[in-house]
């Protein structure tokens, strides 16, 4: 097992592939660089699951091309592309014990007996299954599977990994162990690794740059803080973490919100002087207090360990209900049904047009934003 | 013979309803479930015991075991058994051939075509077989007319359904398509993922699809008598004219057979369930 980098360079270009009438990859490109954990995240249906079954070689393409350290191989067969792939149900071999589950790909290359054995071994040493090499599929847990699973695509000494949400069918607590150990193995392998995931936290958590993608297409590609701090598109603030929206006016290059005229997120004149717009502010963006003439009442609150998230329902034209963190101990004193008042301390994410139906006033013709 | 067909059937189908019957408050079984068992078990055991005592017992009313003993040395019996064993090869190999490829292409690549196929492999059944014996014989070139083993093919047509049918629910128990790419992914073809993957875990249902196709086999009458082949079956039936004891003998050791051999399906089957510990 290499310890040097030894990932490849990972190229999709212009990527099409509809199924019907539905565009699963409507012109997609990405290009992975050596070593790079780059995580695939969207809905389901916008295509995640089939870019990377494309890269596998599981899918035909309508157009574009793959590339891999500047060789085109699409129409190179899935068995010949030397990718690890694992998988988001169990896929092991039921009739082979984990030992011999993970030899199967040396076996395939036709790898002496001795030497395959030991090299399965030592990759089950790896992921700490070492004790369980002569038991079978079913004797082993869940997470234990997706280790064995792990273990069988690294066996092959890939230097593209495809992780295909393997961790979604796991407890929480598992998932959690399993994520870091995945993180911790390609770090050391330098194994450039594409990693499918509907969970925007273990995105965040574990990739280098993060792909967000909607209905075919990439959203934003950019690095967890990036995509966290400064969302491309209110589709990727408002998937990506928790959002607030709250009601604000344009008031020159400034918004006005929460009684507060701050500047002005993207309202680059997309609105007009004075247009009801909304605005996306984070929870950690906001505070509040207890204020007997406060306009929010405190309806709920989610205990997160050092903060508390609190649900405030504003009054006002129209209610909005809002989410604001709080460290623990402040909220512990607050009670529910108290009259608070919340601020915002931070700058708003980005300032959008009000939901249809939402904010009472006139929406100017043209004014749309993103996409 | 027919009576072997019939006891598979009836096998499976009570394996079917147990648990059905084990959720059903105890009180309601209470006095019935004894008399009904006696009932249900006399209904098949009887006809055995009867066949049984009748192969023993001579014309003269005295028991002995000539009728077993002597069964090789019947006229025609040898070459009878081996054209039906001739035809059981035959049949097997390709019905296994023919339908697990099919099978597997169809529940990975064609899944709206299963309905379809669903309702083809029930025509066999549907069909009367001297139908199929006529339609056969119709379309047949002449030389294929002259061979034993056109019957082989005709007997392919009609273990079709039953084929069909364990490998299809063998293929629902897994997860095919995941296993296929999987091997895929690890660099194995579509052969070596059939014979190292698929294979070792169909082989509950290759199994019962091979017992179902040996038990229709060695237990067809219709078209073999028709199309005038001196079969198995047939050998029995025209012996029988001129020693029954012999021919109940022969019957009754065949159904013995038979049910061996599901015996030993089923062992290999659990077998295969509970992998041996620490096995290569």
């Amino acid at each position: 097992m290499p310890d040097v980098s030894f990932g490849a360079t990972v190229e999709l270009r212009d990527l099409q592939r509809s199924f019907g009438s539905t565009r699963a990859l409507d012109h997609l490109s990405l290009t992975l660089e050596p070593g790079e954990l780059v995580a695939l995240l969207g809905p389901s249906g916008c295509g995640k699951t089939t870019a990377l079954r494309v890269l596998a070689g599981f899918e035909r393409l309508d157009g574009g091309t793959v590339s891999v350290d500047g060789t085109e191989i699409s129409g190179v067969p899935a068995q010949k592309r030397g990718m690890g792939m694992v998988f988001q149900s169990y896929s092991l071999f039921p009739n082979m014990h984990a030992l011999d589950n993970v030899a199967y790909g040396l076996r395939m290359r036709r790898t002496a007996p001795a030497e395959r054995r030991r090299r399965a071994m030592a990759l089950l040493d790896m992921v700490g299954l070492a004790d369980r090499a002569k038991q079978y599929p079913h004797q082993l847990s869940g997470g234990q599977q997706q280790r064995v699973a792990l273990a069988r695509a690294l066996a092959i000494e890939p230097r593209v990994l495809l992780l295909d949400e393997p961790l979604s069918a796991l407890d929480a607590q598992v998932r959690l162990q399993l994520r870091e150990q995945i993180r911790g193995l390609q770090q050391r392998l330098g194994t450039t690794t594409l990693f499918v995931t509907h969970d925007q936290e273990e995105a965040l958590s574990i990739a280098d740059r993060v792909c967000v993608m909607r209905d075919g297409r990439i959203e934003q590609v950019d690095a967890p803080a990036v995509l966290y701090k400064r969302p491309a598109t209110p589709f990727v603030a408002e998937f990506v973490g928790t959002m607030n929206r709250l009601p604000a006016r344009t008031a020159g290059a400034a918004v006005e919100v929460l009684g507060r005229r701050v500047a002005g997120g993207s309202a680059d004149g997309r609105f007009p002087d004075g247009a009801a717009v909304e605005v996306l502010v984070r929870p950690e963006g906001l505070t509040l207090r207890r204020d007997e003439g406060g306009r929010g009442i405190l309806t709920a609150r989610t205990f997160l360990g050092s903060v508390t998230r609190l649900t405030v329902l504003l009054d006002g034209e129209p209610a909005a209900s809002v989410k604001v963190d709080a460290p623990s101990d402040e909220a512990a004193a607050l009670e529910l049904g108290s009259p608070v008042t919340v601020e915002l301390v931070d700058e708003v994410v980005m300032v959008v047009e009000p939901r249809p139906g939402g904010v009472a006033g006139s929406v100017p013709a043209g004014a749309t934003i993103g996409r | 013979m027919v009576a072997v067909d019939a006891s598979v059937y009836g096998g499976e189908g009570m394996r079917k309803a147990s648990p059905a019957v084990a959720s059903r408050p105890r009180r309601a079984g209470g006095l019935w479930r004894p008399v009904l068992l006696l009932a249900v078990g006399a209904y098949f055991v009887l006809p055995f015991v009867a066949a049984l005592r009748y192969a023993l017992q001579s014309d003269t009313g005295t028991f002995s075991f000539s009728a077993f003993t002597g069964i090789t040395a019947q006229q025609g019996f040898g070459p009878a058994i081996g054209l039906s064993l001739r035809l059981l090869v035959l049949t097997v190999a390709l019905t296994l051939g023919l339908m697990v490829p099919t099978a597997v292409y169809v529940h990975l690549r064609l899944p709206r075509l299963r309905r379809i196929l669903d309702g083809i492999t029930i025509l066999p059944i549907v069909v009367p077989p001297i139908v199929l014996v006529i339609g056969v014989l119709d379309v047949a070139p002449t030389f294929a007319k002259a061979s034993p083993y056109l019957l082989g093919f005709e007997y392919v047509v009609l273990a079709m359904p039953f084929a069909y049918r364990s490998l299809a629910a063998g293929l629902a128990a897994i997860d095919v398509k995941t296993l296929f790419e999987a091997s895929r992914s690890l660099g194995g073809g579509p052969l070596q993922t059939l014979r190292r993957v698929l294979v070792p875990n169909l082989r509950a249902a290759l199994l019962s699809a091979t017992v179902l196709t040996v038990a229709l086999v060695l237990g067809e009458f219709t078209m073999a008598s028709l199309d005038q082949y001196q079969t198995f079956p047939v050998w029995i039936v025209a012996f029988d004219q001129n020693n029954s004891h012999v021919s109940t003998a022969v019957s009754f050791l065949a159904l013995f057979a038979t049910w061996a051999l599901l015996m030993v399906i089923s062992l290999l089957d659990r077998r295969g369930r509970t992998p041996p510990a620490g096995g290569e």
